[in-house]
């Protein structure tokens, strides 16, 4: 489920592989700590729906004071609705997240699956598409989203699309690069010579062997992703009736808390989201650390 | 993504894969101190080619893809169907799809960028005037990220490891996750607005006073007092870059032979910092500069949005609301072209700063 783990089952020999690589990343403090902050928010997440529900999340029938500061009944005090902000941060730990996990799924893959073509096939197929991730890349990423999310129209859907577009081309050139080293090994030669054709070469020899690269890249990817949401959302192209952090924010800013100057309605979501992301970048460099042979001698 | 420029971390690495690769094949180039002329035309059709791509995407995304220009701009009030065709026929709705792409190159070749539902003016005359605003911002905020992160990268690089190291680049890493725009409201909150006892002194928006003369140092002063706070957001968020990309190729120049000898010459450690490690670490991080400066323009959509600056990210801001379409569409092609011409100019410049492809 967590990136460590499933990079753990890539690699070659599985279990003494596994081992060693747990231990080497228990000597990575830091990354240590990424991956507990990371399951806390998973965990949490997961379980929000057993102790919070729709009487205290419906605007219509939350009972509590407006904008209220933090007290003994609501830790983090209360939005202009009434609502616990203690509860919306937890509720919005679920939205945030899914969103920042699919659009990474979706630019990890699509990215990987450019990549991989691109360094398999040399030539004209290879030089175009690195052509078009170029042009990708130039193109500026935050004005791009915007302006999908914004004719795509308000919501998580547009906006996953959005984060997408703009960021698959880090992964492709990533992969293509990392294809292009695993293609010049012998094994994939040996294959070739008993027959394997493009596409088994692809499925069988490369995408094994740049899994782990792949899995690394998504766990910063998902850091970057998670951002980019926040802002796409608080910059108001996010669905108004859901809870994430960046809708939090946006209505903390926009809505009067911020005038009003309280500031229990505007720390908790950007401290979350700085969390989140700080964990994925952390967990995802200790693995990196780990999976490098060059690092691993030092 | 770069409200950040936001992906630091890949786009380091990348950078410094970049910087590396024309080294890497200078066998293949002919000395001369200026870049060749074919050098230079290729570059230049490149450039050419990707804003053409850069059209063909915008009008894709604004001319394409949206269902009905003309609900949308009618969204809200009543209207005959007359009224519609007629909007159409003046939009040039009821042409084919290629005749409205050729009318659209051929506006923005002509700096007709089209003209905005919601202010309604034409979107390069409101761009050009919101131009100044965000170069004055992104100019101060780049400057100081860079002097900055240079400086800080140069120093933990050289003592990687050291308590100094550690610290800062767990700030710079620190400083990277947090999202600009939270950044932002919270120096807002705690500077202009004021926390409990503590009572703001800086202006809350905009770039100056009404109430202030408009013109002489009074004037400056009052802008850059409102320069501060958006400034400063921006720096901490950007400078952690160039903090990572200096102490990578600080760290990979450590080991050179020719620091060796340099101290064998009985040079001081910071002289043999400052004149002989510096000059050849600097060089993938010029890169990264000169990449980073085009998304300089695009970069401050969120703060420019906070704060209220009067730049190209608040006007991207208010069309967002609308949404006005035709201003959306004319910020992206200012800011796509903006990116492909620091991208050109950083490859010249890269290409005359190296010595190693420069004279061969």
């Amino acid at each position: 489920m967590t990136a460590a783990q499933t990079a753990t089952a890539a690699l070659p020999t599985r279990f003494a592989g596994a081992r060693r690589f747990a231990r080497a990343f228990r000597g990575r403090p830091s990354g240590v700590a990424g991956l507990v902050i990371l399951i806390a928010f998973s965990v949490l997440a997961l379980a929000a729906p057993l102790f919070i529900g729709d009487e205290q999340l419906d605007v219509t029938k939350v009972d509590g004071p407006l904008l209220a500061p933090p007290s003994a009944d609501y830790p983090l005090g209360t939005d202009q609705s009434g609502r616990s902000v203690l509860l919306l941060l937890i509720w919005g730990s679920r939205e945030s997240l899914r969103i920042g996990v699919i659009a990474t799924v979706l630019t990890v893959v699509f990215g990987s699956a450019v990549g991989i073509i691109a360094g398999h096939y040399g030539g004209f197929v290879g030089r175009i598409l690195m052509q078009v991730t170029d042009w990708f890349i130039a193109l500026p990423s935050l004005p791009l989203a915007i302006s999908l999310a914004a004719v795509l129209g308000q919501g998580s859907m547009s906006i996953t699309i959005a984060i997408a577009v703009t960021s698959w081309t880090a992964t492709a050139r990533l992969v293509r690069a990392q294809t292009l080293a695993v293609e010049a090994r012998p094994f994939v030669e040996r294959a070739r010579a008993l027959g394997a054709g493009d596409r088994q070469i692809m499925t069988q020899q490369v995408l094994p062997n740049v899994m782990p690269l792949i899995l690394v890249s998504s766990t910063l990817t998902v850091a970057g992703s998670l951002l980019s949401e926040a802002t796409l959302t608080f910059l108001g192209l996010g669905n108004p009736a859901d809870v994430t952090w960046g809708e939090m924010l946006h209505e903390a800013f926009f809505g009067g808390a911020f005038t009003a100057g309280a500031w229990w309605f505007l720390v908790p979501p950007g401290l979350a989201i700085l969390a989140v992301v700080l964990a994925f970048t952390l967990t995802g460099r200790a693995v990196e650390y780990v999976l490098d042979p060059r690092m691993e001698k030092k | 993504m770069s409200s950040r420029p936001a992906l630091a971390e890949p786009q380091s690495a990348e950078a410094t894969e970049a910087a590396k690769a024309p080294a890497q094949d200078r066998t293949e180039r002919r000395t001369s101190r200026l870049p060749r002329p074919g050098y230079l035309l290729t570059k230049l059709a490149a450039a050419v080619v990707s804003f053409a791509v850069t059209l063909v995407i915008g009008f894709v995304l604004f001319n394409l893809m949206p269902a009905d220009p003309v609900r949308t701009m009618t969204r809200g009030r009543p209207v005959s169907e007359a009224e519609l065709i007629r909007l159409r026929v003046q939009l040039g709705l009821d042409k084919p799809i290629w005749e409205r792409f050729l009318d659209f190159v051929n506006d923005t070749l002509h700096g007709n960028l089209g003209y905005s539902w919601e202010y309604q003016q034409s979107v390069a005359s409101l761009t050009m005037h919101r131009l100044g605003p965000t170069l004055l911002l992104m100019g101060t905020s780049f400057v100081i990220s860079v002097l900055l992160g240079l400086w800080l990268g140069l120093r933990s690089g050289w003592r990687a490891g050291s308590l100094f190291d550690r610290i800062t680049s767990a700030t710079a890493l620190t400083l990277w996750s947090v999202p600009t725009f939270w950044l932002g409201m919270i120096l807002l909150i705690v500077f202009s607005v004021g926390v409990g006892p503590f009572h703001g002194f800086l202006p809350t928006a905009g770039m100056s006073d009404p109430t202030l003369p408009q013109t002489g140092m009074t004037h400056w002063l009052d802008v850059a007092e409102h320069l501060v706070l958006p400034a400063l957001t921006m720096v901490l968020v950007v400078y952690a870059q160039y903090v990572t990309i200096m102490r990578s190729s600080i760290i990979e120049e450590l080991g050179s032979p020719y620091l060796l000898t340099a101290r064998a010459k009985g040079l001081t450690d910071a002289a043999v910092r400052r004149r002989h490690a510096l000059p050849n670490a600097l060089l993938p991080s010029v890169t990264m500069i000169f990449m980073h400066l085009g998304t300089l323009i695009s970069g401050a959509v969120t703060v420019e949005a906070i704060f209220s600056w009067p730049g190209l990210g608040d006007l991207t801001f208010e069309a967002l609301k609308i949404p006005d379409l035709p201003l959306l569409q004319g910020t992206f092609i200012v800011f796509s072209a903006s990116v492909i011409l620091m991208n050109l100019l950083a490859d010249l410049a890269y290409r005359f700063l190296d010595p190693r492809v420069r004279d061969q």
